[in-house]
């Protein structure tokens, strides 16, 4: 698979920017950092918007940078989606959209596509003036693939909505994760979003890649627990497999095991991310026959390491071949007799299901 | 309003015409190059193109007569190239009122790029657009006021100038005699009905112009839903 090689190192008078990355050629990958931590500054360095003089990227196999060469923006293959809409306010939506597809030869056929996966038809004879935040976005979204791109960059494209219009907007990013072919370089600071959308994380720091790789064993790592929102944690991937309409639950589906989970009204069948925080994770010895928990999985312990609080451990368990990690207090720990190989009970308390 | 009168007021919308559409030619890059440069010559470049506003008339004609003469580096140009000698004709006449109103075309200009910023320039070359490409789609109809406020100010700027004009193209009747200066005649000649008639004129039409200009600022019209 084609992917995307970048080296960058740019010099600014209070910060540096010092990446050497290789994601993966498809699938989302999001940069993830405080801000500050220069999230878009990369971005801009791979679009060329910005040109750090030291540098080399190539994606797909097409060098962009490298050494003195470097191609200008508007001969990279790439679409790109900024924070705020940007549409062109002397163009209605129909022209902004036909804008990149002019300079690029795009066919009819894919404006349809593109207009039908962001649902932005009954816009197209408006300005970009009379549509609110989220459809702008929208529209923004499709102009950014109808240039043909082989590489999606977005720069935080919901951080400028509100909560209403970032809900409105992620079932359209999750179908272009679905329906895409082409790598998304997705930067965001929103613990929510990287959880429901990405595949593959950076996070950044300082302008720093202080952790790269997929989006599971990253946040299973306890050298570096990321926290998504207040706490570290780990995301799964399953499939809604059962409904129990007794007694409201849905059953996920994954590698280690089942989960049951409120029944939020997904179909059966469905792809689902599943978030479970390492405070919502205890494990135990023995077979709890009473006990009000109702997801208890079989497991190994594979690490601990000392978390944040001089109290408290980190233990990462192995769960049929996916990572999940706990918080304990290392007294517990050490009552239980903890070690690595050891195979433990694991409860879960509470369990989140996302997108 | 005899024969003489109308020769001015065509000779004066003649020159003001002209010199508008030049100055859109040579003003639209400067004013380009000044929003968009980081260059340390954005200082020096943008306060010799400022000058004829605040320079007296009177000192810019008197410079560009004697540049323009027989001793002057254009006098020595022109007449190199055959054209003769440039003061008291017409084209001395558009060629300083070039210079005289060029502030007043790239003022206007610069402030209306430097309103667009990068963005939408950004934009346009994530969207494959040139640079040259994107200024003509995306930051020329941008800056469509700036144009028509930089287009009506030269040309009433042009229209009303004296100084310059005494001193370059004098006052020779159907070649260099535009309404200002004939004007400046009726009074002379006490002459004041017909003085009255053209002054009258122009006041109604700086009013119109300014008027027009206003209407033009971006956001005068309420867009906001």
């Amino acid at each position: 698979m084609k992917s995307v090689e970048a080296r960058f190192h740019l010099d600014r008078k209070d910060f540096t920017l010092q990446v050497d990355l290789s994601l993966p050629g498809r699938g989302i990958t999001a940069l993830f950092g405080p801000s500050g931590s220069g999230k878009t500054t990369l971005l801009r360095c791979m679009a060329g918007l910005e040109h750090a003089p030291d540098g080399y990227l190539s994606v797909a196999g097409e060098i962009w940078q490298d050494g003195d060469y470097f191609l200008p923006t508007h001969k990279r293959r790439l679409g790109y989606v900024f924070q705020e809409a940007s549409l062109f306010p002397h163009l209605d939506i129909r022209r902004n959209l036909e804008y990149g597809m002019r300079r690029t030869g795009i066919r009819r056929i894919e404006l349809d596509g593109a207009i039908e996966l962001l649902g932005i038809a009954h816009l197209l004879e408006r300005r970009s003036e009379n549509l609110s935040g989220g459809e702008r976005q929208r529209v923004a979204i499709a102009r950014a693939l109808l240039v043909n791109p082989g590489i999606l960059l977005m720069d935080e494209p919901l951080a400028a909505l509100d909560l209403a219009r970032k809900q409105e907007i992620l079932p359209y990013l999750e179908k272009l994760h679905e329906d895409l072919k082409i790598p998304i370089l997705y930067v965001s600071h929103s613990p929510d979003e990287v959880a429901r959308l990405a595949d593959h994380i950076v996070v950044l720091d300082k302008g720093r890649a202080v952790a790269q790789g997929s989006l599971p064993e990253t946040l299973a790592r306890l050298d570096l627990p990321i926290r998504l929102g207040e706490d570290a944690g780990v995301v799964i991937e399953a499939v809604i497999g059962a409904r129990d309409e007794d007694w409201h639950l849905i059953r996920a589906d994954f590698a280690g095991g089942e989960l049951w989970v409120r029944d939020n009204g997904m179909p059966v069948g469905r792809r689902v991310r599943v978030r479970i925080l390492a405070r919502d994770v205890s494990l135990s010895l023995a077979h709890q026959e009473h006990t009000s928990i109702l997801n208890l999985l079989q497991g190994t312990v594979i690490e601990i390491a000392d978390d944040a609080h001089p109290a408290q451990s980190l233990v990462r368990v192995d769960v049929g071949g996916t990572p999940i990690v706990s918080r304990l207090t290392k007294r517990s720990a050490a009552s239980l007799g903890l070690a690595p190989g050891l195979p433990v009970r694991v409860q879960i308390k509470t369990v989140a299901l996302i997108g | 309003m005899n024969d003489a009168d109308f020769s001015a007021l065509r000779l004066t919308l003649e020159l003001a015409g002209l010199t508008t559409v030049l100055l859109l030619l040579i003003g639209t890059p400067i004013a380009w190059w000044l929003a968009r440069t980081r260059s340390w010559l954005k200082s020096p470049v943008g306060a010799v193109v400022t000058l004829p506003l605040v320079l007296p008339p009177t000192v810019l004609g008197f410079y560009m007569l004697i540049a323009m003469g027989p001793g002057g580096f254009l006098g020595h140009l022109t007449q190199s190239l055959g054209l003769g000698l440039l003061p008291f004709t017409f084209p001395g006449l558009v060629l300083a009122s070039v210079i005289y109103s060029m502030p007043f075309m790239v003022q206007p200009l610069q402030n209306a790029f430097e309103a667009i910023g990068d963005r939408p320039l950004e934009v346009a070359a994530t969207l494959r657009a040139s640079p040259l490409n994107a200024f003509f789609s995306v930051a020329i109809p941008l800056a469509k006021p700036g144009f028509v406020t930089a287009s009506i100010l030269s040309f009433a700027h042009t229209v009303g100038e004296f100084g310059v004009v005494l001193m370059i193209g004098g006052n020779i009747p159907d070649k260099t005699r535009v309404l200002s200066v004939q004007i400046y005649n009726h009074v002379e000649a006490l002459e004041y009905t017909q003085a009255h008639w053209l002054a009258g004129g122009m006041l109604a039409f700086s009013f119109l112009v300014l008027v027009a200009v206003n209407a033009f600022k971006p956001g005068s019209k309420g867009k906001e839903p």
